[in-house]
């Protein structure tokens, strides 16, 4: 029968480090994408790959309700709004021919500095609490947390969701009065 | 590689700081609203990775993370709504062409 090794054959690694790989150079590939893309329905979809991507990774940190979480909110609910609101909004002439405003280098720039110092602060720290490796989450534990601990930010939340509803709905309606240029 | 903080620290760094880049630099609104999409992801995977690797964390990074979630869905509708709002005033979705407020 065939048994599949505990390492990568010729590299020596673990198969956790090749998907942990796998999965951080598709998500910030894609994200990449969505933030350079010309047009911007195709931004839309691959921020759907991105979020998938990025679920892979919550199952591999060991949490798994989180990444059914994150398909089921971030795939199934933010991407179709998003991908409703581009499709509303598109003007007939397509993409528009500049994507960038003309101070890009500048946000370039920024954004590249950012990284760099993110990456030196979390180089020259050591997190004293940190176990040497990763441990999965319970389900049960987060479910008993959500319940105890965190009761009250549950209902607050469940608040703003309907708050957010009706917010929503409020500033899109088309108002009642009537327009001299005809509405969407 | 997968079994170091730091490692998922880093990735999302990464992605928060290409979330910045497309904030600051897409002229469109609706492009703006993904990229804080990703910046938010980006947050959530440093909680949860903080979540994974300190004991005491542990269940309450997944219910912050969760909370978050939440927070995020409630933002898009709201933004989603703005933009909209001001394409039907202003026919363009996008933002260097809304001028009205500067002069």
């Amino acid at each position: 029968m065939l048994t599949i090794p505990s390492t990568i054959p010729l590299l020596g690694w673990s198969w956790n480090d090749l998907l942990f790989l796998v999965l951080t150079g598709g998500l910030l590939g894609s994200a990449l994408m969505v933030v350079l893309g010309r047009d911007i329905i195709r931004c839309g979809l691959w921020m759907i790959v991105c979020f998938l991507f990025l679920a892979g990774l919550y199952v591999l940190v060991g949490n798994p309700l989180v990444a059914g979480a994150q398909v089921l909110i971030y795939i199934g609910a933010i991407s179709v709004l998003i991908l409703f609101a581009v499709m509303l909004t598109q003007s007939k002439a397509g993409p528009a021919r500049l994507v960038f405003h003309h101070q890009a280098w500048a946000a370039a720039l920024a954004a590249i500095g950012l990284a760099i110092m993110l990456v030196i602060v979390d180089g020259s720290t050591s997190w004293p609490l940190a176990e040497p490796d990763r441990q999965a989450t319970a389900t049960s534990e987060v479910a008993s947390r959500l319940f105890t601990d965190f009761v009250l930010p549950f209902e607050v939340v469940s608040v703003l969701l309907l708050a957010a509803v009706i917010g929503g709905v409020f500033l899109a309606k088309r108002d009642d009065a009537p327009r001299s240029d005809s509405d969407l | 590689m997968s079994h170091t903080l730091d490692a998922y620290l880093v990735v999302s760094a990464l992605l928060f700081c290409i979330g910045v880049f497309g904030f600051l630099a897409r002229r469109n609104a609706i492009s703006m609203l993904m990229c804080i999409e990703l910046m938010l992801n980006a947050v959530n995977l440093t909680i949860l990775a903080f979540g994974a690797f300190v004991p005491t964390l542990q269940g309450n990074a997944a219910v912050i993370a969760l909370l978050v979630m939440a927070v995020a869905a409630g933002e898009a509708t709201v933004g989603l709504a703005i933009v909209i709002a001001i394409y039907r005033n202003r026919r363009t979705p996008l933002v260097d062409e809304y001028a009205q407020m500067r002069d």
